[in-house]
């Protein structure tokens, strides 16, 4: 076990080198630099002056030179200066990661919590109205764009209660800060549970027609107990793995919610750095995200085997 | 209850009908069968594969998957009560508790996930009010009882850990942990290796015999039968065609269905026998239980069916004493016996 913990942890250090080189090389291949920018903004161009400023700004070194200067101040912990804003790249980024990440771990909660036990009673009360109900809703779930969702909250609430929320960054009470987080997380949180709620039911499904399941029912085990305790289970391996890849897609969901709600979180501040060509900003914030899904990749395969005896990594 | 049991009978089914509603249309998969089973009695039921043995099983048991199946007629009656009647509730206290059912694959019947000393006090906690300390050496105590060796460490751990045998006894163990009245094995030897199929078998009857339960053995195996069962029922088409003692069944079959499935167990040649002798079989195949035909439905295989076998199904008589064959010829063959 201790073997295959450090063999997976080299592996996530390969993984996380190739990260850094393709989002290096992506950003170098993407036409016009800030400087470019800047200056197309100005109307006027003055070579020497372009020129000076990009040498300033280290972009006109070697592109290896660059990648080694990047990684190598990463290393230390020295993440460059936002070529926007001049101030360090860390202490830009920092302040808005708790932000997506209640975002993101309320939209996952409600996504697990919203759509295992519809899977469960989808699956166990098959071909009924409610499952073809519950398969509907899940199937719009998939087929809605999480923006258009947000969009269409917002508008709601527009017409219902002549307000939208508007974020605040220091809440006062829970409830206030989960109000603000709520409606946004289930925006972006819907897909993930109509997904989750999709792969519990043909799961469970698959594993209600097992022997055991009825070795169980011969118990006299109650359909409760039948259902959660002895199928869900068992049904609960690929729901997670789903919830893992889910965790990394939503970065893609986040970026459009923080921009309809208007919430400052990394994902918003990621486009924002991209249209700049802010790249020490860029770059650390697609490491930061890489690294956590590296981790929850980890975290999931280490679920694997806490859920599964039959898992057991091995040398 | 219209008529009185007798006091040592733990089941008795009468008239039991189940019925599948699928796509191809209404079939009966056990029309009107009857049987009954005393304390400390093995009843083998014998037949095909789909002939309605594990239906009659699962039908006991209220444990028909429902759709598409269902129970339409006959009274199940344990010790006293008709199971038919009772609500779910009342069912889940009665299974696993006075009627366990073993099953004929333990790869697949233990839960994976669940270690097997989990599994066995589940069947205890659910119908008795005992510490989970106490369960748990109780669910030491069965595995013990089924020969596990080291049952301590056993119980620790998953099914996947054990072998098929030792599946099946942790199945047994499980079955009889609140000791039962009735136990229904269906063909609980038959995913096993022949060496320990006699092993699980010679267990099953042990712990039968000390603890007093009925037993339904369900097979396809008629040496089984011969081994282990006092009476046996014999089932084609989801009806019963013969019942009798096993001294009686196997001195004198009376259905040519019998016949044919005793004929049909290989036998080892003598040294002094031609090397290509070619094993009985009974000729065709068990009829669509959506298309039955209009008399006996055996009469299409059978090579003693004269035409009121194919217009009229034969009813079950009481042949000889305490042997019964639904056959229009049972007697002459009785008699030619």
């Amino acid at each position: 076990m201790f073997a295959y913990i450090v063999r997976r942890l080299f592996l996530m250090l390969v993984t996380l080198f190739g990260i850094s080189v393709i989002i290096f090389v992506l950003l170098r291949v993407v036409p016009g630099n800030i400087v470019d920018i800047l200056f197309d903004a100005a109307g006027f161009v003055d070579p020497a002056d372009k020129a000076n400023l990009e040498r300033e700004l280290g972009l006109s070194q070697p592109i290896v030179i660059q990648y080694l200067h990047w990684i190598g101040g990463l290393l230390h912990g020295d993440l460059g200066y936002s070529y926007v804003s001049e101030k360090p790249a860390l202490e830009e980024i920092l302040p808005r990661i708790p932000i997506t990440a209640r975002l993101a771990g309320l939209a996952l909660l409600f996504s697990a919590s919203i759509g295992i036990p519809l899977g469960v009673i989808s699956a166990v009360h098959q071909g009924s109205k409610l499952d073809y109900a519950l398969r509907v809703v899940s199937l719009s779930g998939l087929s809605l764009p999480s923006f258009w969702l947000g969009l269409l909250i917002l508008m709601a609430s527009v017409s219902l209660f002549s307000t939208m929320p508007i974020f605040n960054p220091n809440p006062k009470t829970w409830l206030e800060a989960l109000t603000i987080y709520a409606v946004p997380a289930m925006a972006v949180g819907f897909r993930s549970a109509a997904l989750t709620m999709r792969i519990t039911r043909s799961s469970m499904l698959e594993i209600l027609r097992q022997d055991y399941i009825r070795t169980a029912r011969a118990k006299g085990a109650s359909e409760a107990s039948v259902n959660y305790r002895h199928a869900l289970k068992n049904a609960v391996l690929p729901v997670i793995t789903v919830i893992g890849i889910e965790a990394a897609f939503l970065i893609g969901g986040l970026i459009v919610t923080e921009t309809v709600f208007n919430i400052p979180g990394i994902a918003r501040f990621l486009v924002e750095a991209l249209r700049w060509r802010d790249y020490p900003i860029v770059q650390n914030l697609v490491m930061f995200i890489a690294v956590v899904v590296v981790v929850v990749n980890f975290i999931v395969d280490m679920l694997y085997a806490a859920i599964d005896p039959r898992i057991r990594f091995g040398d | 209850m219209s008529e009185a049991i007798p006091a040592e009978t733990v089941l008795d089914v009468k008239n039991l009908q189940t019925v599948f509603f699928t796509n191809s249309g209404l079939f009966r998969a056990v029309d009107d069968v009857s049987f009954s089973v005393r304390r400390g009695e093995t009843l083998a039921i014998v037949g095909e594969s789909g002939c309605g043995k594990s239906v009659s099983a699962l039908s006991i048991m209220r444990l028909v998957p429902d759709p598409p199946g269902r129970i339409v007629g006959g009274s199940v009656t344990l010790e006293g009560t008709d199971l038919l009647k009772l609500d779910d509730a009342a069912m889940r206290s009665i299974r696993g508790n006075r009627i366990s059912m073993i099953f004929q694959e333990p790869m697949t019947s233990l839960n994976p996930v669940m270690r097997i000393g989990d599994q066995i006090i589940e069947a205890v906690r659910l119908h008795q009010k005992v510490s989970s300390k106490e369960a748990w050496k109780q669910a030491v105590d069965m595995l013990r009882l089924v020969r596990i060796p080291e049952p301590e460490r056993r119980a620790q751990e998953y099914p996947h850990q054990l072998s098929g045998g030792m599946r099946q006894r942790a199945m047994i163990a499980m079955a009889l942990a609140c000791r039962p009245a009735l136990l229904i094995a269906d063909e609980p030897t038959t995913a096993l290796d022949v060496t320990i199929q006699a092993q699980i078998l010679a267990l099953i009857v042990d712990l039968q015999q000390r603890l007093g339960t009925g037993l339904i053995l369900i097979t396809h195996d008629l040496g089984v039968v011969a081994q282990t069962a006092q009476r046996v029922i014999v089932m084609y088409a989801g009806k019963k065609v013969e019942e009798a003692t096993v001294e009686s069944l196997f001195e004198t079959p009376l259905h040519p269905y019998t016949r044919g499935l005793m004929a049909s167990i290989p036998a080892v040649p003598s040294p002094d026998a031609k090397a290509d002798v070619r094993l009985v079989e009974i000729p065709g195949m068990v009829p669509s239980l959506t298309r039955l035909p209009p008399g006996c439905a055996f009469a299409p295989r059978c090579k003693l069916a004269i035409d009121r076998c194919r217009q009229e199904y034969p009813p079950l008589d009481e042949v000889k004493s305490n042997h019964w064959a639904a056959c229009w010829r049972a007697g002459e063959m009785a008699e030619a016996s």
